[in-house]
C-alpha cells in the first residue's frame, strides 16, 4: 500500500492543495450573525493533507491576530472523507477542511459542509465558471472555495517522438495511430498505459467526452448516467487499444511503472498539470526530455479538457466561527499573497484565474525545454469541461478499480464494457439502497 | 472466588490440560482483605471495558442500523440513522463477494499453514539434533524474517514479484526460462503464501523448538539404549511430545489466515488482478473506510468475528479430544 499511498498523496497534494479556501457558515445559525464575537482571538483548526500548508497559514496568522488558524496534517483526500464523516458524527469536525472536488457532494450529503454563500458569494468572479459550479453543486449554496485544479494534458517524450517520427496527436484518432506507430518503432515500448488504479483519470477523460455521471433533475431526483454514450465512447476506445496490444495495461504508481517512464518504455502519459512533480521522482533520468501538449480531442478543431484531481476549502457545520473561517478560506484561495505562497510552498496549480497567469508560476524545473509551460497550461485550463459529481463517488471509484482491474488484466475490450456496466449498476444500487430518489439514465 | 492451587505438573498445562487438578477450598481470608482482589482487578476490567467491550458493543449496535436518505440527500436532516434489524446481516450472507473472500482466505490458508508449520517443525527438529552445527546462527537466521514488519516484508516481496524491477526475473530472462506472472489468478495465492511463510516460519519454529528443549534428555538416552535411531526418536518421541505446541501454532495460524490483510493490501496497488475485497478483512476495510458504509462493515465484522470464534472453539474441542486420547 505504501508505495501507492506515497505516490498518490504526492499527486493529490499537487492536485489538491487548495483546501484552505472558504470559510463556512454554520448551517444551524445560517441567518444569525457569527457567534465568534466573544473575547480573545478566534481559534480555527484546518484539516489539510498538503505539505507546507502551515507556512501559508502562518502568513495569515501574522496579519490577523484575531483569527488564528492551526493546520492539522491529514492523509490523502481519499481517506479524509470517512474520517470527516466520523468526526461530524462525534460533533467535533474541524472548522476548515480540504476537500477534493469529487467528495463535495458526499460531504454535503453527510451534513459535514456548511453553506457559506452568505460570506463567500463574492469570490465567484475569481474562478472559471466550471470550477465554481463544482463548489455550488449547481445550487444557490456555496459549499467550498476552489483551491487548485488539475486540467488534463498530454505529456510525451519529445526526444523519442522526434527520433521515431511520431506525431503528437491532436485527436484521439491520431492518438490511436501514434500508439500503433510507437509499438512498431519500439517493440518493447508502449505509448502509455491504461491504469485501473486511479479512477480520477478515467473520470476526467469521460468528463472531456461530455459525460455527466450524476445529475439532479428539477423534480429533486438524482440521475446516474455512468454508462452514458460519452463514457462508453471512452471505454471502447481504451478497451480496443488495450486489446490490440498497443496500449499497456500495467497500473500507475508502481516501481514497474516508474521504471517504464524512466527507461522510456512508456513514452507518453495522459496526465494533469501537476505531472512534472510526479515525473521528477518517477523518471528522474528524463529531465528536459518531456513536453506537454493539449489533450487529444474527440473532433478535430475542438478544445475541451477534463480534470484530474484538485481540491477546495470548505467550512464544517460544526464550527462556531463560520464567518471567520469563510474569511480565511476566501483569503487563502483568492488573495495574491496567499496564492503566491501556495504556489511556492505547497506547489499547487491555483484554481483562481489570476493565480494562473502571475509571475509566481515559473517554468517547472523538470521541463526546462518548455518555457511557456504555464502559459499553455492556463489556456488549456480555461477549456475544462464541467464535471458532475454525486453523493457516492467513492462507491463508483471503488467499483471502477475492481471491475476495470479485471478487464485490463484480461485485455478484452468486451470486458471493458461489462466493467462500465458494473460501475453503473453498483453506483445506482448503492444510492437506491441508501434511500436517495434516483433513476438511471 | 475460589482459587485453585496448582500442582507443579499443572503449571505447564495450558488450555489443553486434562483437568486432573482437584480444587481445594481456600482458607478464609480476613474480612478486610476480601475486597483486595477486586481492587487489583479494577484497572484491567476498566481497560478491557473501554477498549474491548464498549467498541464491540458499539459495532454490534451499528450493525443493526442503517442510513436512510430523504429526497436527493443534500442539506441538513436529509440523512438519518434508522433501525435495520438483521438487514445488514442478511446482506452479508447474500453478498457472494464476501463468501468468495472467505473461500480465498481458506485457499490461502491451505497453502500457508501446512507449509509454514511443516517447515517450522523440520527446522526445529534439525536444530534440536546433537549434530546440528552453528545452531545458534541458524536459529537466528530463520527467526529474523519474523522481526521484519509485515508491511515492509510485503512491499519488499512486491518489488521482487514485478518483472521489470525484480532481479529474479532478470535471471529468468538471461537464462531464457519461463517468466510466470506472479500476480495472476492462482499464482496470487502462492505469492501471498510465500510472504507469510517467509515471515512466519521463524516464530513457529521457536515455539516448537522451545518445547523440544524442555524434553528431559534421559528419555533420549533410554530410547538410544533401546536402539532407536535419530529419525525414530524424532517421529516417535519428539513429535508426540511437542504436539500441544503444534496445535497451538496451528490455531494462531488459522486465525491469522482468516485475518489476512497486510500482504494483499500491500500488493494491491502493484497489480490489476487483485480486487479490493480479496480477503474478508479487506472487504470490511473497503466498506468502512472507502465506501463509508460503516453499518454494513460492522455487520460483516461481527460475522467474521463470530465465525473465527466458532472455528477456534471447534478446532480446540477436536484437538483436545485427540490429544487426550493420545495421552491415555
Amino acid at each position: 500500500m505504501s508505495i501507492h499511498r506515497h505516490q498518490f498523496s504526492r499527486r493529490s497534494i499537487l492536485a489538491g492543495a487548495a483546501a484552505v479556501g472558504l470559510t463556512g457558515t454554520l448551517a444551524a445559525c445560517g441567518g444569525s450573525d457569527d457567534s465568534g464575537k466573544s473575547s480573545g482571538p478566534v481559534k480555527l483548526t484546518y484539516w489539510s493533507w498538503a505539505p507546507n500548508m502551515e507556512k501559508v497559514a502562518a502568513i495569515w496568522n501574522k496579519k490577523n491576530p484575531d483569527i488564528t488558524v492551526t493546520v492539522s496534517k491529514q492523509a490523502a483526500g481519499k481517506d479524509i472523507v470517512s474520517k470527516l464523516i466520523t468526526a461530524k458524527k462525534a460533533g467535533n469536525a474541524p472548522d476548515l477542511i480540504q476537500v477534493e472536488y469529487q467528495s463535495l457532494p458526499t460531504l454535503v450529503s453527510n451534513d459535514v459542509l456548511a453553506d457559506i454563500s452568505k460570506y463567500a458569494k463574492s469570490a465567484k468572479s475569481e474562478f472559471a465558471e466550471g470550477l465554481w459550479a463544482m463548489v455550488t453543486l449547481g445550487t444557490d449554496a456555496v459549499y467550498a472555495i476552489p483551491q487548485d485544479s488539475g486540467p488534463l494534458m498530454f505529456f510525451y517524450r519529445e526526444d523519442l517522438f522526434k527520433q521515431h517520427n511520431l506525431t503528437v496527436p491532436a485527436t484521439w484518432d491520431d492518438f490511436a495511430k501514434t500508439a500503433r506507430a510507437a509499438k512498431k518503432a519500439l517493440p518493447n515500448a508502449y505509448l502509455t498505459t491504461f491504469s485501473s488504479n486511479d479512477p480520477g483519470l478515467f473520470a476526467g477523460l469521460a468528463q472531456q467526452a461530455g459525460a455527466k455521471w450524476w445529475t439532479v433533475q428539477s423534480g429533486g431526483k438524482w440521475t446516474v448516467g455512468i454508462d452514458d454514450a460519452a463514457t462508453k465512447k471512452v471505454t471502447d476506445f481504451w478497451g480496443g487499444l488495450v486489446q490490440e496490444g498497443v496500449i499497456d495495461n500495467q497500473p500507475m504508481y508502481t516501481p514497474a511503472w516508474n521504471n517504464a517512464l524512466n527507461k522510456g518504455t512508456n513514452i507518453a502519459w495522459v496526465s494533469a498539470v501537476w505531472a512534472p512533480g510526479v515525473l521528477v521522482s518517477s523518471a528522474p533520468d528524463t529531465k528536459g526530455k518531456w513536453r506537454m501538449a493539449p489533450l487529444p480531442q474527440w473532433s478535430a478543431g475542438e478544445s475541451v479538457t477534463g480534470s484530474w484531481g484538485g481540491s477546495s476549502t470548505g467550512v464544517s457545520t460544526d464550527t462556531k466561527h463560520a464567518e471567520a473561517a469563510a474569511k480565511f478560506a476566501t483569503w487563502l484561495n483568492t488573495d495574491p499573497e496567499a496564492l503566491a505562497a501556495l504556489v511556492k510552498e505547497v506547489a499547487i496549480y491555483p484554481a483562481a484565474t489570476k493565480g494562473q497567469s502571475g509571475s509566481v508560476l515559473t517554468t517547472p524545473e523538470f521541463f526546462p525545454n518548455q518555457t511557456d509551460f504555464y502559459d499553455t497550461a492556463a489556456k488549456i485550463a480555461a477549456t475544462t469541461a464541467a464535471s458532475a459529481w454525486g453523493p457516492n463517488v467513492q462507491v463508483a471509484y471503488d467499483t471502477f478499480s475492481d471491475a476495470f482491474g479485471t478487464a485490463t488484466k484480461a485485455k478484452k475490450a468486451a470486458q471493458f464494457d461489462t466493467a462500465l456496466a458494473t460501475m453503473q449498476s453498483a453506483t445506482f444500487t448503492d444510492m437506491k439502497k441508501q434511500g436517495f430518489k434516483v433513476t438511471e439514465a | 472466588m475460589t482459587s485453585t492451587p496448582l500442582k507443579g505438573s499443572d503449571l505447564t498445562a495450558g488450555p489443553l490440560a486434562d483437568g486432573t487438578a482437584t480444587s481445594v477450598r481456600p482458607r478464609r481470608l480476613p474480612r478486610r482483605g476480601r475486597s483486595a482482589p477486586y481492587w487489583f482487578l479494577v484497572p484491567a476490567v476498566l481497560l478491557f471495558a473501554a477498549f474491548t467491550v464498549v467498541p464491540i458493543g458499539y459495532a454490534v449496535w451499528l450493525s443493526l442500523h442503517k442510513v436512510q436518505v430523504k429526497g436527493i440527500g443534500l442539506g441538513k436532516g436529509a440523512r438519518q440513522q434508522v433501525w435495520n434489524g438483521i438487514g445488514n446481516y442478511t446482506a452479508v450472507f447474500e453478498d457472494s463477494e464476501f463468501g468468495h473472500s472467505v473461500l480465498r482466505a481458506f485457499g490461502y490458508g491451505l497453502i500457508v499453514i501446512p507449509t509454514m508449520l511443516g517447515l517450522a517443525l523440520v527446522f526445529a527438529l534439525m536444530l534440536d539434533t546433537p549434530q546440528a552445527r552453528s545452531a545458534k546462527f541458524a536459529r537466528l537466521a530463520i527467526f529474523l524474517p519474523y522481526a521484519v514488519p509485515g508491511i515492509i516484508a510485503a512491499l519488499m516481496w512486491g518489488f521482487l514479484y514485478l518483472p521489470t524491477v525484480s532481479p529474479f526475473y532478470y535471471l529468468l530472462r538471461e537464462f531464457n526460462l519461463p517468466q510466470p506472472d506472479l500476480f495472476d489468478g492462482g499464482n496470487l495465492y502462492l505469492s501471498f503464501a510465500n510472504i507469510a511463510v517467509w515471515g512466519g516460519t521463524g516464530f513457529n519454529m521457536i515455539v516448537i523448538y522451545t518445547a523440544l528443549r524442555a524434553i528431559p534428555q534421559e528419555i533420549y538416552e533410554a530410547a538410544k539404549i533401546d536402539g532407536a535411531s535419530d529419525l525414530k526418536i524424532a517421529l516417535r518421541i519428539k513429535i508426540p511430545i511437542v504436539l500441544p505446541s503444534l496445535v497451538l501454532t496451528f490455531f494462531f495460524s488459522v486465525i491469522a489466515t482468516l485475518q489476512v490483510f497486510t500482504e494483499p493490501m500491500a500488493l494491491k496497488p502493484l497489480t490489476n488482478g487483485l480486487s479490493s475485497s480479496w480477503s474478508p478483512l479487506m472487504a470490511i476495510y473497503d466498506a468502512a473506510f472507502l465506501r463509508s458504509d460503516i453499518y454494513g462493515a460492522s455487520a460483516t465484522a461481527v460475522v467474521l468475528a463470530l465465525a473465527t470464534f466458532a472455528l477456534s472453539f471447534t478446532l480446540l474441542r477436536i484437538s483436545d479430544r485427540y490429544t487426550r486420547e493420545d495421552r491415555a
